[in-house]
């Protein structure tokens, strides 16, 4: 979209800190906020760096507050942002309804940390992906990414603010503490990215920004087109409902994205988001034989040995596990057909995810014919890739076969 | 329709859902009225909350934002900060302001931040039905205080005016034309404005507070009910309000003080302090 050659910086950043800085570069001038671990880092970066980029900071009094100040400057024109986590993404849902039937393009960020309630402040969790979804009353559509490296987010946080702008509709980035705390070398960009504004592609009731003269409305209420209410006339208040979700669920095919690896002759398939992503490729890698750098090898064994003796962690092979990964990007809308066609040619679907397995419901249903088994983990600890390994052998019966 | 309705009202959202007798329509005028003194329609976007009087602004023809219950003050700020040379209007009522948005009123007036508030004070829940509300005078017998109110009322306007708002007054509708005064003087203000007005609920107050379903007399027990305070040069920039006395409540102008800092300008001023800006 950028005319002007950019000039790329590689540096080591901190996820949370990536995300601000894709914040930043996406031209988000508005940043509201109330502290809460494990997303404070994105607030503190904020702080200091939002006015010096010629935008405004406020640190509110609660979560609410925090997303209702981003709606508010989003309609004076300003790309706004706001992250949370946990309790305070819970706070947070009335007002992505109100972005939701208003299609005011906000972004969320929330760093998952492990719940219900208070929970598990500083551990991870993927606990809060039906949240992210249906967190807030009513039906809406809603478009969600799941980062699982420090690069992606900061990528996916400016992809959230093309889609938000795109979709007319708030985007939530749905990290979680693992790919918020750790620190990655990535490429960053200086400057500042145009994004376009497409006002009337996916929009059913289009607002004006702000003090343009054009007597903008922005109702709560379920409105018409100049956003009169007709909460009140049943038929049209359908119309409207219907037509906030399929602005998102009919354009499925331009939000999802997916990446496949190592899928082309694979017979089992782990299907993973978000940073869970990670120890399943380091699992299809040491299947596959394909040595990774990144690996901290001898600390991984080492927990590996403490959890599972030196025995299993030295001598099982996995070599003969045809295995490979797709990471799905954005995990709503649901991307079906990407996910369809990725897992085509095998028969066995791995769901790891750090929660009690919610995500895994939408892969069985949407392959139905597949053998789909679901591999939670609560508890804040991420699936080691071992873990997942061992699963596999054990639901395709191989491991007494090869050995 | 007069030439102020021609300009401010948009015809096609008429007509409004307020009851016959509402004070609502008063203080719609009254600031319609004072953006018109001020010749200020183009800069003025209005943000409300949820509640009779949230609709006040729905049907101006201006930039509005009706938002969630209690939320309009955090979606103000943030569409002040983002456009900090415009004037934002925001209208709520005594349960959206002081209940359910009470966090955000303590905060909003401690920053001093430049908004121009108007609380239109029904003591009650209206378009619920007639509930119990944190303005509700003691012993009154409502919805959810069928044997009397036992919670002690909330004064607003003493509460903004401890925590550091610039501007705080009082008025009944049986006061329109101090009422616009008080709107515009708000307006022009520099910092937090702080306006309540009692407003009448002929059908809810009316019949659970008042004893009474007439607006006109209503308006009579405000005007019974309340005095005329002027305080001195010196009061005026204080940070307390004249207190109640025989049980009537004070109106007028508490507090005008120009000389506090707002938000704004605290915010700029330390970002050249630091070099940022």
């Amino acid at each position: 979209m950028d005319a002007k050659p950019e000039k790329l910086n590689e540096v080591v950043l901190q996820g949370n800190e990536a995300c601000a800085k894709g914040a930043l570069y996406a031209g988000c001038r508005f940043f509201a906020g109330y502290p809460i671990t494990p997303s404070t880092e994105i607030i503190e970066m904020m702080s200091a760096e939002m006015q010096k980029a010629g935008g405004a900071f406020i640190q509110m009094e609660d979560e609410i507050g925090s997303a209702c100040a981003i709606i508010g400057a989003r309609w004076g024109g300003s790309k706004a942002m706001t992250a949370t986590s946990g309790p305070g993404y819970t706070l947070m849902q009335e007002a992505i309804g109100f972005a939701a039937v208003t299609e005011t393009p906000i972004v969320i960020v929330n760093v998952q940390r492990g719940g219900p309630s208070t929970g598990q402040p500083t551990l991870s969790s993927q606990q809060d992906i039906y949240q992210a979804r249906y967190g807030s009353h009513g039906d809406y559509g809603i478009i969600v990414l799941a980062p699982s490296s420090v690069q992606e987010m900061y990528d996916f946080t400016i992809r959230a603010f093309e889609l938000a702008e795109q979709f007319r509709t708030p985007v939530i980035l749905l990290a979680d503490e693992v790919v918020g705390h750790m620190r990655e070398k990535i490429t960053i960009r200086e400057g500042q990215k145009e994004i376009k504004r497409e006002k009337h592609k996916y929009v059913v009731s289009p607002q004006a920004d702000f003090f343009q003269g054009a007597n903008s409305m922005v109702e709560g209420q379920l409105h018409d087109e100049q956003g009169r209410r007709i909460g009140h006339i049943a038929s049209r208040s359908g119309d409207f409902i219907n037509s906030i979700n399929r602005k998102i669920r009919d354009h499925v095919d331009v939000i999802s994205s997916i990446d496949s690896y190592c899928m082309e002759d694979a017979d089992v398939a782990i299907v993973a988001y978000g940073s869970v992503a990670r120890p399943s490729m380091n699992a299809v890698k040491h299947a596959r034989g394909i040595r990774d750098d990144r690996l901290g090898p001898k600390f991984k064994i080492f927990r590996d040995i403490l959890k599972r003796g030196v025995n299993k962690t030295l001598h099982t092979d996995y070599s003969h596990l045809k295995v490979g990964l797709v990471k799905i990007n954005t995990v709503w809308p649901f991307p079906e057909e990407l996910l369809k066609q990725a897992t085509e040619r095998v028969d066995t679907v791995i769901v790891p995810e750090m929660n009690v397995g919610k995500y895994t419901r939408e892969v069985e249903r949407a392959l139905k014919d597949k053998t789909v088994i679901s591999m939670p983990k609560c508890g804040g600890d991420i699936h080691t890739p071992t873990e997942i390994l061992d699963r596999i052998l054990e639901v395709t019966g191989l491991e007494e076969e090869e050995r | 329709m007069n030439r102020l309705y021609e300009k401010y009202i948009k015809k096609e959202a008429l007509p409004t859902l307020f009851c016959p007798g509402c004070g609502n329509g008063i203080i719609q005028v009254a600031a319609m009225e004072a953006m018109e003194k001020l010749g200020c329609k183009d800069d003025v976007a209005c943000v409300s909350g949820i509640g009779c009087s949230s609709w006040i602004p729905c049907y101006y023809k201006l930039d509005v934002i009706h938002t969630m219950h209690g939320r309009a003050l955090p979606f103000a700020e943030g569409l002040k900060l983002s456009r900090p040379d415009k004037k934002i209007l925001v209208f709520t009522g005594d349960g959206d302001c002081v209940a359910i948005g009470g966090n955000h009123l303590l905060h909003a007036a401690a920053r001093n931040i430049d908004l121009t508030v108007v609380m239109v004070n029904n003591n009650i829940y209206g378009m619920t039905g007639g509930q119990k509300s944190p303005t509700t005078p003691l012993e009154a017998k409502t919805k959810t205080s069928p044997y009397g109110c036992i919670d002690m009322p909330i004064d607003a306007c003493s509460l903004v005016a401890n925590l550091g708002a610039s501007y705080v007054a009082r008025w009944t509708t049986a006061h329109p034309v101090q009422l616009a005064k008080s709107i515009a003087e708000g307006m022009e203000h520099n910092g937090f404005s702080f306006i309540e007005v009692f407003s009448q609920c002929p059908v809810q107050a009316g019949k659970n507070i008042w004893g009474e379903k007439d607006p006109a007399k209503i308006m009579e027990i405000y005007k019974k009910n309340t005095f005329l305070v002027k305080p001195e040069p010196e009061a005026l920039k204080g940070n307390s309000i004249p207190e109640k006395c025989d049980g009537k409540y004070p109106i007028g102008v508490f507090i005008n003080n120009p000389e506090a800092v707002e938000y704004l300008d605290k915010v700029e001023a330390k970002l050249i302090e630091c070099g940022v800006r």
